[in-house]
């Protein structure tokens, strides 16, 4: 024991490059760089209910990319982050409006519908070997017209619920400390992002969900039920998909059953801004989150500096392309 | 065999030419690997010059270099006499240096004269592609190579055979003077390595320089003129392949006679049996194999390369499927239909493709030591208990000297020989009865090569029954305790290991045609 020779470890820059901390470190400074840039632009930056205004918008994105994080560590990728939040919604609509169930009855089919829906996708993906882009295109697809018959093409309202509403948009931190009115849907967003944290550093789940993205024939190799995990993962993602389902009707107090195409496209940038390679095997939510933070950001601000909503997609665009670039960058001059 | 070899040789020695290459002080280092110590090499024009040395020896090494594939760190490459820097392959190419790899690289979903012509198509006007000229392009080299190949033959759909002579052509067309073909004759049938003799030949007497890889000592005395010896990434020496004895060339390349390389055979007449396959089988591949290994026992499965050994291997872990075969461990029949039924049964293997197959580069060492035993670090619903983890591969690091600054480092860093050691780790933490090691020194420097053999041989002194697949006879030789050899998909026949059995008996086996077979059930 006492024998392993003492190796210098390596320099800290590198160690940084080596871990991937230094993507993140770029990110973080890109988003500080946009908050002081759009504070010195405009005076209503900074204010608090700007602020929470971000982070309220920020809530829904954020929580799906997580979601899309965990599949995609896995080297695959779920494009129907989207339509399954949408789907949540509704079920959670059909349980609440139409069946006048008790609100818990309603969280949790929305979060197990949620569970199921990405146990199918898992389920085309690992044991019928579908690729995961097909698959989970499939998924978006059938949801998004599943959405649309069980509610009849109509938004179900949640006025029979009373509380709904403050699910997303009550605030518990700002019943304690009046001055911190911090929405629940923000709250909810970091303990998801709390929750998917601890699962992947220190869950036996998250190991095999880098090791997969990794080196999957290897894990397999290994003896290790390589299908049976890369189900589980897609479950995990799809019960967060149903807590943004929640989050997203209950901000609207209704399940809008035309929504969610294009919400999954957000998250997968937030992803992808935030360090985490499509090739699989690295990435991180707190990078997530700070990529869907300057997502958030970047929108907010462009606003009230009054450049226009086309404008915007197109900015939005070209931060996509510039941080996979430098991404790559860091790549070639690590491997 | 060495009769007409005699005539060709002399043609060489007596025509003084400038040598087409001249690689001399050559040095290369990798990531912890001395890789090429100050080699040198030469070759002429005309001539078959046949580079041996062991696995790892620095062969491939030293021609992709000359091929501008890896660089060089020192020394100096004169062509035709002139010094020149090869900074790619494609001023290798223009040099008229062509390499045609073990592994072939052609495309498979495209014929064969779009495969010779790729990114030199002749264009007609706005950039469509002249496809009635590269066929006759193609043909005419065919032709030049008295080959009868169809030109618009889908690649995909020729034998390994035909797919060499496609790159054989492809080098060609290039205007190639130096040809270095790596174990061209790897996967070839007798008749196969004789028509690509007849190609070399015709090459030869067109001046070409062909440098020539290869293990088999048979052909060496058949085709090559001259022999350069490498050992450790070192220059041994080079000789006449026609006036030197093969025991002499092979004690060139071990650096020793092989004779002192024997194993200590354990009596193992009480040992239990641990492993016990029956009528394994699956398509052509692999053909109703047999064989037990006991407890304590080291098994060597020798042969050529496609001869099946990997297959079976793979289908006795249930990492590909079989269609017949029972598979007893401890006496107990185990219906393996997946590698978690291999590993639940006691069964580990590590593939010989260790990079691809045997570990998460971008992961730290301690997780692809725990990565088959995650259980073990399992605590309450699926939370890991990283201490233990931590304690665990800190031990496997320290009783296996495996180099590494710590657990938590990159198994992409560590050298081919400590990644292995890695993988060991990851397999005896598991606890397997019985372990397959499929290749388990290539790509590993020397030094890490008799630490990987010790340890071998102490896993079998512990009980475990250990099966060796390695293409290196020597290798097999000094670890086996019973030698078990392939051809073809079929097991040829079980031989005791040590300093009884010959190289060439292994060799016969592994060559005995379907036709010529002896039937074996053989006992340990």
């Amino acid at each position: 024991m006492s024998t392993v020779e003492a190796a210098p470890r390596p320099r800290l820059a590198a160690r940084l490059f080596a871990s991937g901390a230094h993507q993140r470190l770029l990110a973080f400074a890109s988003l500080i760089i946009l908050l002081v840039g759009f504070s010195l632009a405009s005076p209503n930056f900074m204010q608090m209910s700007n602020i929470i205004a971000i982070l309220q918008a920020t809530s829904v994105n954020g929580v799906l990319a997580v979601a899309a994080t965990l599949v995609i560590i896995t080297g695959g990728i779920d494009l129907s982050v989207g339509t399954l939040m949408t789907f949540c919604a509704v079920i959670a609509g059909v349980v609440l409006t139409y069946w006048g169930m008790p609100m818990p009855l309603g969280i949790l089919a929305a979060v197990a519908a949620g569970a199921l829906c990405g146990l199918t996708s898992g389920t085309f993906i690992a044991k019928m070997k579908i690729p995961p882009f097909i698959a989970t295109l499939g998924m978006m697809l059938m949801l998004k017209g599943l959405s649309l018959v069980i509610s009849g093409t109509r938004p179900i309202y949640f006025n029979d619920t009373p509380g709904f509403t403050e699910i997303a948009s009550g605030s518990v931190i700002g019943a304690v400390i009046p001055a911190l009115p911090v929405p629940n849907g923000v709250l909810i967003l970091f303990l998801v992002a709390i929750g998917a944290s601890y699962i992947l550093g220190r869950t036996v789940l998250g190991r095999y969900t880098f090791a997969l993205g990794s080196n999957e024939e290897a894990v397999r190799l290994s003896g290790v039920n390589v299908d049976a995990w890369k189900m589980a993962v897609y479950a995990l993602a799809g019960g967060i998909c149903g807590i943004a389902g929640l989050l997203i009707a209950s901000r609207l107090n209704s399940a809008q059953p035309a929504l969610g195409l294009g919400y999954e496209l957000e998250a997968i940038a937030a992803v992808v801004i935030g360090g985490t390679s499509l090739a699989g095997g690295r990435g991180t939510i707190l990078g997530t989150l700070i990529g869907a933070l300057i997502m958030s950001v970047l929108t907010n601000g462009l606003r009230i500096l009054s450049v226009t909503q086309e404008w915007q997609t197109v900015v939005t665009g070209a931060i996509i392309i510039l941080a996979v670039y430098i991404d790559m960058m860091r790549r070639r001059r690590t491997v | 065999m060495s009769a007409h070899s005699s005539a060709l040789g002399a043609s060489v020695s007596d025509t003084p030419r400038v040598p087409v290459v001249t690689m001399s002080g050559i040095e290369k280092h990798f990531p912890g690997v001395h890789a090429l110590k100050q080699v040198h090499f030469e070759l002429l024009p005309g001539e078959v010059h046949a580079l041996m040395g062991e696995n790892g020896a620095g062969k491939s090494t030293l021609m992709k270099i000359l091929a501008g594939i890896y660089h060089k760190d020192d020394g100096t490459i004169l062509i035709d006499g002139e010094p020149k820097e090869i900074v790619s392959p494609r001023a290798a190419q223009d040099l008229g240096i062509s390499i045609i790899h073990q592994e072939l690289s052609l495309m498979n979903d495209l014929i064969t004269a779009q495969n010779i012509f790729i990114g030199r198509e002749p264009r007609l006007r706005f950039g469509r592609i002249d496809e009635a000229q590269l066929t006759r392009q193609a043909a005419e080299i065919f032709a030049s190579m008295n080959l009868s190949l169809d030109p618009r033959a889908l690649v995909g759909n020729l034998t390994i055979a035909k797919q060499q002579m496609v790159e054989i052509a492809k080098a060609l067309s290039f205007n190639a003077r130096v040809l270095i073909m790596d174990e061209p004759t790897a996967a070839l049938n007798k008749a196969e390595i004789e028509e690509l003799f007849v190609i070399i030949r015709r090459l030869k007497a067109d001046g070409v320089g062909i440098v020539y890889i290869s293990h088999k000592m048979d052909e060496l005395k058949e085709i090559a003129d001259r022999v350069t010896v490498m050992r450790d990434g070192q220059y041994v020496g080079t000789v006449s392949a026609a006036d030197t004895p093969t025991s002499r060339i092979i004690a060139m390349m071990v650096g020793r006679a092989l004779t002192d390389t024997t194993v200590e055979i354990p009596d193992l007449s009480g040992a239990e049996i641990a492993l016990d396959v029956r009528g394994l089988s699956r398509g052509r591949e692999i053909r109703n194999v047999s064989f037990k290994v006991r407890k304590g026992e080291i098994l060597g499965f020798a042969g050529l390369m496609g001869a099946g050994r990997t297959e079976v291997a793979r289908a006795i872990f249930g990492a590909d499927p079989r269609d017949a075969g029972e598979i007893r461990v401890n006496g107990k029949l185990c219906d393996i239909r997946t590698p978690t039924d291999a590993v639940r049964a006691g069964i580990g293997y590590l593939s010989e493709d260790r990079k691809r197959f045997g570990l998460c580069l971008g992961m730290d060492v301690r997780a692809n030591i725990a990565m088959a035993s995650m259980k073990r670090f399992t605590r309450g619903v699926g939370a890991i208990d990283e201490g233990d983890m931590r304690k665990v591969a800190e031990r496997y690091i320290a009783q296996l000297s495996i180099r590494t600054p710590s657990d938590r480092q990159e198994v992409r860093f560590l050298s081919g020989g400590n990644q292995q050691k890695v993988v060991i780790a990851k397999w005896l933490l598991r606890d397997c009865d019985v372990l397959i090691f499929d290749e388990p020194t290539r790509g590993i420097d020397v030094g890490a090569k008799s630490e990987i053999y010790k340890l071998l041989a102490s896993l079998a002194a512990q009980g475990r029954a250990i099966i060796v697949i390695s293409s290196e006879l020597p290798e097999i030789l000094r670890l086996s305790h019973r030698i078990a050899v392939m051809c073809e998909g079929r097991l040829t026949g079980i031989l005791p290991g040590g300093p009884g059995t010959s190289q060439e008996e292994i060799m016969h086996l592994a060559t005995l045609r379907e036709s010529a077979m002896i039937p074996t059930e053989a006992a340990p």
